[in-house]
């Protein structure tokens, strides 16, 4: 080989890189088997599996009442809804896969700290309305972020969330459902559904992530059409829709500055602790540790059950190969 | 931000939000409801009544008990699946309450969250603690199997809405036995622990066995009416398909004896009021509010 022949592994990415930015640019939809450049691969594999985490860390906290929820018709759509949540983990790691990831390294990257998931499932439900606050206003946060992530570029991704989406709709509704009742019950219930709205809204606001200005990694992905709307997009549109359902619900947002603004038409909402969101996306929040063993003692204790179930399959396949 | 971006922001969002649309239209429209069967005029009679308590209360403790896998389970597929199981379970749970209920002019909630221990009907197999994934197969599979059994008869019940609730929830039950079953096979012919870790819980569970095949006073008043089988009545294939299970598990059947128990009357084991405790305590915090 000269030293001028032209490496074909070179020419195939050029050719790869070529079509990938013709798809990226007809606004088209890239499948698993084609070329996409390697950033744009690790930046999937950590969004897709970031969003799996916090489907399967979001369990805890409402599985939390599954056992107390005081009715059983509350109890059922409960048990409802974070099994759903299990499912769309479950989605969300297979479309991770079509990526090159194992789901074990994935689960053990979550396990042993090392991975990231939604900050919110580190804040603690301590009483029945915080199941409500989060079904309105974690689950409908999260809607803003996925609808636009059914178009993302790439293909398995767009294909699970317009699953998870049609289901995240349920849950936000069921999270309002509970908040109104309790809003139209007693004082006691009235109170309580308050206090979860107090506690669980700055978190809420603060999951589409920090201020444009200070979002590095938003423009590339934005770019990829990965995503479709900045944070602050988003954020505004979300502020919006609960200003106005919050008033259907005959209760307060605690946040005395909240007003459209009619010059920037922009919604002017208070400042948000951004010091206090890094600190729990570290690990510090109030329950990090708690939900990361639960998860570590999940795994561990079914250990023996996955070994056997492997065994198990490993005998069958040999078994139909000896009758074959 | 320029009108078009808004505008594209708009587009995307048309129609998410729509939070005032009730939850519960979500549920399956085909099936009898809970809420269908409250809506009926007439009560049951008093044995009638009281036969749908037990039942109720039996998949009702079951259904609570299981529940508690859901974020704990070996593998992501058993948290949905076993939370599958437990939503059954508690469906058939509410349809059972429900029509109960109406005897004494009472709701489902009052029957589930106002009684105190005593009052409770489930079997003693159902309130058995979940302990390791073994020890639930192993309660599943005796229940389920049971259950399946159970509800084949009431098809044929001649109270319709004892019929028309085991119709519908025979199907489910069919899936809760092979969802048993399947298990029973992986752990029994998976590694060396696995099978003597189900051995162990197969032998465990099997003293609360005797009591779902014990004949009471009412038994003899339901079979009697037409109303449901004698318990007694079913042994014979529940043992049959239950050892069959075991042994192409390459287990053994426990031999043991029947723990003496008579939860029918209320008489219960230690485990219950803790279950109680927790599942009642919110609803009891707050008389006469609804949820």
């Amino acid at each position: 080989m000269s030293s001028t022949a032209i490496d074909p592994r070179a020419t195939a990415d050029d050719e790869g890189r070529a079509a990938f930015d013709a798809i990226i640019a007809a606004d088209g939809r890239i499948e698993p088997r084609d070329w996409m450049p390697d950033d744009y691969r690790k930046t999937l594999i950590r969004q897709v599996s970031q969003h799996a985490h916090s489907e399967i860390i979001g369990m805890q906290p409402e599985a939390n009442w599954i056992s107390r929820a005081p009715s059983l018709k509350r109890k059922a759509i409960l048990m409802a809804k974070v099994q759903d949540e299990a499912g769309h983990g479950l989605y969300l790691y297979s479309a991770a896969e079509t990526l090159g990831a194992s789901r074990d390294s994935m689960v053990e990257a979550l396990i042993e700290g090392k991975a990231k998931y939604s900050s919110i499932f580190n804040y603690p439900t301590k009483q029945w309305a915080d199941v409500g606050a989060i079904g309105w206003l974690v689950d409908g946060a999260a809607i803003m972020n996925q609808v636009p992530l059914c178009r993302a570029s790439y293909a398995p991704y767009g294909r699970a969330m317009v699953r998870v989406c049609k289901e995240e709709s349920f849950h936000q509704r069921q999270g309002f459902e509970i908040l109104l009742s309790l809003a139209n019950g007693t004082p006691a219930q009235k109170a309580m559904a308050q206090e979860a709205v107090d506690r669980f809204y700055a978190p809420a606001l603060m999951m589409f992530g920090p201020p444009d200005d200070a979002s590095p990694n938003s423009t590339q992905s934005m770019e990829w059409h990965i995503k479709r709307f900045s944070n602050d997009d988003l954020r505004q549109r979300f502020v919006g829709m609960i200003a106005e359902q919050v008033k259907v619900l005959g209760l307060t947002l605690p946040d005395p500055e909240l007003r459209f603004d009619e010059d920037s038409k922009k919604w002017i909402h208070k400042e948000l602790d951004w010091v206090e969101f890094m600190d729990v996306i570290k690990g510090n929040g109030p329950c990090n540790a708690q939900r990361l063993e639960r998860r570590r003692e999940a795994h561990e204790d079914g250990a023996w059950v996955r070994e056997a179930a492997a065994a198990y399959a490993a005998k069958q396949s040999k078994k139909m190969q000896e009758i074959a | 931000m320029s009108h078009s971006h808004e505008q594209e922001i708009e587009d995307e969002f048309a129609g998410v939000g729509d939070t005032i649309a009730s939850a519960t239209r979500v549920t399956p429209g085909h099936a009898l409801r809970p809420e269908d069967i409250a809506l009926q005029d007439a009560p049951p009679a008093e044995d009638n009544a009281e036969y749908a308590l037990w039942l109720g209360d039996d998949s009702l403790i079951l259904a609570q008990r299981l529940s508690w896998w859901i974020s704990r389970a070996p593998e992501m597929e058993e948290d949905v699946a076993l939370g599958n199981i437990a939503l059954d379970l508690l469906g058939h749970a509410r349809s059972f309450l429900t029509y109960a209920s109406k005897q004494w002019g009472k709701t489902e909630d009052e029957l589930a969250y106002w009684r105190e221990e005593e009052e409770f009907r489930n079997l003693r197999l159902t309130e058995q603690p979940n302990g390791g994934f073994g020890e639930t197969i192993a309660r599943q599979l005796y229940f389920a199997v049971y259950q399946e059994l159970l509800y084949t008869r009431l098809v044929q019940s001649t109270d319709s809405t004892i019929a028309a609730i085991s119709a519908k929830a025979l199907k489910e039950v069919a899936y809760h036995v092979d969802h048993a079953t399947q298990w029973c096979l992986r752990l029994g012919m998976g590694t060396d622990e696995s099978a003597r870790r189900l051995q162990h819980a197969l032998n465990l569970m099997w003293p609360y066995v005797g009591e779902l095949f014990q004949d009471e006073p009412l038994n003899e008043r339901i079979a009697a009416a037409g109303i449901g089988p004698l318990p007694s009545s079913l042994r014979e294939e529940w043992d049959q398909r239950v050892s069959a299970v075991i042994e192409e598990s390459e287990l053994q059947v426990p031999q043991a004896k029947a723990a003496m128990a008579h939860s029918r009357a209320g008489d219960h084991s230690e485990h219950l009021g803790y279950l109680l405790a927790e599942m009642q305590v919110l609803a009891r915090k707050h008389p006469g509010a609804s949820w």
